[in-house]
């Protein structure tokens, strides 16, 4: 294939798997603007449908997805296969964008939405083997993990113009805006709508693949897919070797670096809302090129190693690494800081008062009375911090019942901040050892006639339910121990331990030639 | 000598291949046990996290049963040595 040709057919893939995960990211990062618009918590059944969007999406339909849609296109072809999840994507996703709010259509609104929601899981399913399956198979030999490596490349890029498009809307409009019925938050799902078209357009100038094409001609296309990828030991005990071998670490590794790794800063941290989304901008942006230089140095030396090595420097520096947060980040360390610069106690005066009544708190539903006292300190090198006081009165008898200080929004000075840049984009590097070369190795565990179907469920359990499960077991596990800070980062270091083992044990290091 | 000191490292990687078939075997039943644990422990209607949700943890043992399962057949693959000779190519996989 000519060069030009490869590169057409990396472009088609990658955009449309970059607009999938841009439409699959947007949903969770404007999460609290949906819940307000259409799952209300007042009402238990749009809460429970809300549980549903969230969790059943994500863990349920996406492998579902691949079952469904491997198996199409083991027996239909690559190319129309994935131009099907294209339009299942991006027309859910535009639709989401124009549902009304529950204020104005009621229980009908979350209703519509988790139907959605569950055609976009559907959707993610099927297109990541599809695009992995149809750049492997136009790729020269020996070229396979760099060309591949580019489809790996868009689910970072993906949460990168998620992140970017978000942000963009939100600074460029008052909050009260951004988050009303018919606001800002909307914006993002309807641009999904000119990508989708455009992705359309660049893959229906597409061929089928060459390998499915001779295949077919030859009458050696896979009679049914299901069976002969699940039931027949031979290929099934490859897919157990997948998921268990390299996936399943893969999810983990992936998951804390990018989605956990934020979530740790905002909640545990504190660190200011844009700050927080800028490190992880900044850090993804610097380690995504690096997708590309793994994929391609693993056709020059194995899947096998750089996938273990990425595992095995996340079981060791995760703990190291989100400590150096935690500990970077202190807000007692500061406020001893500004007393010795100040020279004297944080005086009541200092305080900027607000008050806020009964019932303006979502998390407030008692009788008691709430008065918050917040306010914003400054330190030198440009580190600030909010100093939050809450006080809960007895309304009957007006006596103190609690009195509690907190800090939040923190302002990270230069110095730190760029640190915690480093240390983000460090743990991306792992993200991309493990996942740069993925999409060659997986391709060359199984024959082409059964490749789409063999190497989507693996994938999607590995990185939709081991990976996606990372914020719900690290909360479980810091409920659990809440004594301990970094709990939650034991079932990560947990599951790429044990791919770690299973994976150097078991795996070969080989590139396939043919 | 060289091809003897290759034959006795496959014999060592075969056995422990086998050995730790045993533990991923024995692993798969521990994850359910764990699970439904965490459940019982954590399920109440009466709060608001994502923990406390019974809905959240009937999908969660759900979806993991079958891969807990999994990881017992790999285990129990492991165990007959299955993955003792892993095949040079792709289309060498058996149907």
């Amino acid at each position: 294939m000519k060069q030009s040709g490869i590169r057409s057919v990396i472009l088609a893939s990658s955009v449309g798997t970059l607009i999938e995960w841009y439409d699959f990211f947007i949903f969770g990062m404007l999460s609290s603007a949906i819940s307000v618009q259409f799952f209300p918590k007042k009402d238990p059944t749009a809460a429970l449908l809300s549980t549903l969007a969230i969790f059943a999406a994500g863990f349920i339909v996406r492998p579902f997805g691949a079952l469904v849609f491997g198996r199409l296109g083991d027996l239909i072809g690559r190319k129309y296969t994935f131009l099907v999840t294209l339009i299942l994507m991006g027309g859910s996703t535009f639709l989401i964008g124009l549902v009304p709010g529950y204020g104005s259509i009621g229980i009908w609104a979350p209703i519509i939405v988790l139907i959605l929601r569950l055609l976009q899981g559907l959707a993610v399913g099927g297109e990541y083997g599809g695009a992995a399956t149809y750049v492997a198979e136009h790729a020269p030999v020996g070229k396979r993990g760099f060309y591949t490596s580019w489809i790996q490349a868009t689910s970072t890029i993906g949460l990168l113009v998620a992140l970017g498009v978000i942000m963009l809307v939100k600074f460029n409009m008052p909050d009260a805006d951004f988050s009303s019925e018919w606001g800002g938050w909307r914006y993002p799902f309807w641009l999904s709508i000119l990508l989708v078209i455009v992705s359309i357009y660049i893959r229906l100038k597409m061929h089928e693949s060459p390998l499915f094409s001779k295949m077919k001609s030859e009458g050696k296309t896979s009679v049914n897919p299901l069976k002969e990828s699940f039931s027949h030991k031979g290929n099934f005990k490859m897919v157990l070797l997948a998921l268990f071998g390299a996936v399943m670490g893969q999810g983990v590794v992936w998951y804390t670096s990018q989605f956990y790794a934020q979530a740790f800063l905002e909640a545990k941290c504190h660190v200011e809302f844009e700050q927080s989304r800028t490190i992880m901008l900044w850090a993804i942006a610097f380690g995504t090129p690096f997708f590309i230089f793994f994929g391609w140095l693993s056709d020059k030396i194995g899947r096998k190693w750089i996938m273990m090595t990425g595992m095995l420097l996340g079981v060791l520096l995760f703990r190291p690494i989100f400590g150096t947060f935690l500990n970077d980040s202190d807000s007692v360390n500061w406020i001893s800081k500004y007393n010795k610069v100040s020279g004297s106690e944080l005086e009541r005066s200092d305080y900027k008062f607000s008050f806020l009544t009964q019932g303006k708190i979502d998390t407030v539903w008692t009788n008691d009375s709430i008065r918050v006292t917040s306010t914003r300190i400054s330190f030198p090198e440009n580190e600030a911090v909010t100093l939050v006081k809450t006080t809960q009165v007895n309304p009957a008898t007006l006596a103190i019942v609690k009195e509690s200080t907190a800090f939040s929004n923190k302002h990270l000075s230069s110095s730190l901040y760029w640190k915690f840049i480093g240390l983000v984009f460090i743990m991306i590097i792992f993200a991309t050892m493990v996942y740069g070369p993925m999409a060659a190795f997986l391709v060359e565990l199984f024959p082409t006639k059964i490749r789409y179907t063999s190497m989507s469920l693996p994938y999607h359990i590995g990185n939709g339910v081991f990976g996606g499960l990372v914020p719900f077991i690290s909360l479980l596990l810091s409920t659990t121990f809440p004594e301990v800070w970094l709990a939650g980062l034991w079932y990560p270091i947990g599951v790429a331990a044990l791919c770690f083992i299973i994976g150097t044990v078991y795996l070969k290091n080989k590139i396939e030639k043919i | 000598m060289e091809f003897k000191i290759s034959k006795i490292q496959n014999y060592y990687m075969n056995t422990l291949k086998k050995y730790l078939g045993s533990i991923w075997l024995v692993l798969g039943p521990a994850f359910i046990f764990f699970l439904v644990r965490g459940a019982v422990l954590n399920i109440d209607p009466n709060q608001t996290k994502e923990i406390h949700n019974p809905v959240v943890w009937i999908i969660i043992i759900t979806i993991f049963t079958p891969i807990a399962i999994g990881l017992m057949i790999f285990g129990w693959y492991a165990l007959k040595g299955e993955y003792d000779q892993l095949p040079e190519s792709s289309a060498e996989v058996k149907d």
